[in-house]
């Protein structure tokens, strides 16, 4: 056993030096963490905040002023006057705004008339999301004007039931709460996949997979002396992810660490094994990181639950999520940064992620080269 | 000139080509991905599952409940009977989020002196999906008040909202994603091709034995630039295709506006590529460097969240993006009927990424020859 942990240790060296001369792969481990959680700490949100609203009142009137004066302090609006709708519709398409809330010159008549005054509201769908959200505040300026105009006019507002939402987790709904701890599983595919996927590719066509294939080692060595290097190097990419979301971006960390970085763990195997499995069938750099790269990046960025919810896709695209191990992973991230150690969460993703994992090591040694074709 | 540019790109087509793996990884993944992708990345809730507490046992909780139960972007997953069940069924994810309705609902709806309230425990974990499910649960409850304050002769709001929303009027996710996902499969696709093309021949040591042959850098860089332009442009074309054909995306606008987009949008990506390529020494290297410019492309573009949402900072920085401009053009043409006079503003930053790019990649032909 001891030609084993000799041969391991040499295998090991050569790798590590490998990774130490070609600081691309330190580059991978280190350097894109900081870049990518920076990148999106600060540059994505999901909250639309001051969104740019144009406003046409055609003849102003104290209710329709007061109307207005939602807008104005409402945090989500950066209300801009026009004249008339005319204008407004050319800035709405030179897209420097997304809305237009528009009286009309008989509001203030029909209302006191009480018969219904229409509030037209026209959004620009070419942004669907953005659009549906600005409907949501516009409703929001509108209930909130609804009940203080009935108040007012001394009357109860004419609501039936009304609404009273609490959040839980993520009270403020700050979208980076969740797009971090979810960009940490984003990070560690690429890490896992990116440095393994080439790692075998290369030594065969390099020729240097045959020399090794001469020596003593074995496979399972070879598998093994590629596998921990690259492990520790996830590791430490995944300890700079969780300490920059934590201390930079203050997301809370309301669960334990320990949970994260067994989880962590288990994904990375499962990614490492994915890349191994990748180079070991492409012998090929560019086949290798072509694929590397479609069934990674995209996979882990769209169909995670990162951004999109999985619960909304269509069936059988909910099924083709169970084989993106980032899935599992942005589950339990999310849960234990935000809601703590919820191990009804945590248990079954993490026996996934530990399925996955076997699974994709144990092909990976299947399909080895034993011998020379 | 013109001979050995050809004889060039014989020899790209054949390294690209030749190989029954290179020309699978070309062809198929991308096009599955279209379809996966386009079906996946929607912000429309459907079929979400929610949990119901009704302490109320009156006839109208009951019908306001089956306005929610029957809407199609929810689906009661789980019935509720005692105040601790909420907190399991929201932790453990089972829902995303709970309906309570309390005891003394119908007294208040029935006595008409003050509005009923109805509770909602929503999950803030995904803090967009939060949002969204309170925009769908506002408009269903504004439903049931005006029909209710109808059915008892009442008056109803004494405004109201009339929305309309231009170019996409159901407010349809997939118009959205699918002409972006265009965008973003020729973005990876293209630049991968490029990105590895001179890091390859270096790494096999040939580009040393290509630079000492008589062909000019200008041709080498032609040779090199022109299959991935090809192969970009008939990427392109095919998930054009299956977006008109396959998911029905309208497309209102003029073709050759569009293609002219693509063309000038690959042109700048090979661009990019291709200045990468030349920097790198190992294929990893070259990979390494598509996927530091790929990722924040995507992200920095407008695909999924609105360049408006972000800091000014990096508003700046998306205007040397080429996906930014990419997806205002595919968007435009497809959804808003847009021609190629509309889109001048977004065709010479293309021009001037590519034009850039492309002679830095040729400077770094010669002088990086070590």
């Amino acid at each position: 056993m001891s030609g084993f942990g000799l041969r391991l240790r040499g295998l090991m060296r050569k790798e590590f030096l490998q990774v130490w001369r070609d600081p691309s792969s330190l580059a991978i481990a280190f350097a894109m963490p900081v870049f990518l959680l920076l990148l999106f700490g600060y540059g994505v949100s999901l909250d639309a905040k001051q969104v740019p609203i144009g406003l046409v009142i055609e003849q102003t009137s104290p209710a329709a002023r007061e109307f207005a004066g939602g807008f104005v302090q409402s945090d989500y609006f950066a209300p801009r006057y026009f004249a008339n709708l005319h204008e407004a519709e050319a800035a709405l398409l030179a897209r420097q705004i997304n809305g237009i809330v528009h009286l009309q010159s008989d509001f203030a008549r029909r209302l006191q008339a009480n018969a219904p005054a229409p509030i037209q509201v026209i959004l620009n769908g070419v942004d669907a999301n953005t659009a549906r959200l600005v409907s949501g505040y516009v409703q929001g300026v509108w209930d909130k004007w609804l009940g203080a105009h009935a108040e007012g006019n001394g009357r109860t507002a004419n609501r039936p039931v009304q609404m009273e939402a609490r959040i839980w987790f993520n009270s403020a709904l700050r979208s980076r709460n969740f797009l971090v701890p979810g960009l940490i599983a984003v990070i560690m595919t690429l890490i896992g996949a990116l440095l393994t996927a080439l790692v075998v590719a290369r030594e065969w066509e390099r020729g240097t997979m045959e020399a090794l294939i001469s020596t003593p080692v074995t496979v399972r060595e070879v598998l093994l002396g590629k596998l921990l290097p690259y492990y520790l190097l996830g590791m430490g990419g995944m300890l700079l992810s969780i300490g920059m979301a934590v201390f930079l971006f203050q997301v809370p960390l309301a669960g334990s660490l320990w949970v994260l970085l067994l989880a962590g763990t288990l994904f990375l195997l499962a990614a490492l094994g994915m890349g191994l499995l990748i180079s070991i069938a492409a012998k090929n750099q560019f086949v290798a990181g072509q694929i590397a790269i479609i069934v990674t990046f995209l996979p882990a960025f769209i169909l995670s639950g990162f951004i999109f919810n999985i619960d909304s896709m269509p069936p059988a695209v909910q099924l083709i999520t169970h084989l993106v191990a980032a899935r599992y992973f942005v589950a339990i991230l999310q849960t234990v940064f935000l809601a703590g150690d919820v191990w009804e969460v945590i248990l079954p993703n993490a026996l996934a992620l530990l399925v996955m994992a076997a699974a994709f090591l144990a092909l990976a040694l299947w399909r080895a080269p034993r011998r020379l074709e | 000139m013109w001979w050995r540019i050809y004889a060039l790109l014989a020899k790209e087509f054949l390294n690209l080509l030749r190989d029954k793996k290179s020309r699978f990884v070309l062809i198929v993944p991308p096009l599955v991905q279209l379809f996966v992708l386009s079906y996946a990345a929607t912000f429309d809730l459907n079929q979400m599952p929610i949990a119901i507490y009704n302490e109320d046992s009156g006839q109208a909780a009951r019908d306001l409940i089956a306005r929610f139960t029957g809407a199609p972007a929810f689906r009661e997953e789980l019935r509720i009977t005692r105040q601790e069940q909420i907190a399991a069924a929201l932790d453990s994810k089972r829902v995303l989020l709970v309906l309570h309705i309390g005891r003394n609902f119908s007294r208040d709806l029935l006595g008409g002196h003050q509005s009923a309230s109805l509770q909602v425990l929503l999950d803030g974990r995904d803090s967009n999906t939060a949002q969204i499910a309170q925009g769908y649960l506002r408009s269903v409850l504004s439903r049931f008040n005006n029909d209710w304050a109808a059915g008892r002769g009442q008056a109803g709001p004494p405004a109201e909202l009339v929305v309309r929303a231009w170019f996409n009027p159901n407010l349809e996710s997939r118009w959205f994603i699918v002409p972006g996902i265009v965008g973003l499969l020729t973005l990876v696709v293209t630049m991968t091709v490029s990105a590895l093309s001179v890091a390859r021949e270096r790494e096999q040591g040939t580009f040393d034995q290509l630079l000492v042959t008589p062909f000019t850098p200008t041709e080498i860089l032609l040779g090199k630039a022109i299959p991935g332009l090809i192969i970009g442009v008939l990427e392109a074309s095919l998930s054009i295709f299956f977006a008109v054909f396959w998911f029905q995306v309208p497309l209102l606008g003029s073709l050759p506006a569009l293609y002219l987009g693509i063309v000038l949008y690959v042109f700048s990506v090979i661009g990019v590529g291709l200045m990468i390529s030349s920097l790198s020494l190992t294929q990893q290297q070259g990979l390494l460097g598509g996927f530091l410019v790929i990722v924040p492309g995507v992200i920095l573009s407008g695909y999924a969240t609105p360049i408006e949402n972000m800091p000014e900072l990096v508003q700046h920085f998306t205007l040397i993006n080429p996906l930014r401009y990419f997806l205002v053009i595919i968007r435009g043409v497809f959804l808003q009927g847009l021609q190629a006079a509309d889109l001048l503003d977004q065709y010479w930053p293309l021009a001037l990424i590519g034009l850039f790019c492309l002679s830095c990649a040729g400077w770094l032909f010669r002088k990086r020859l070590y």
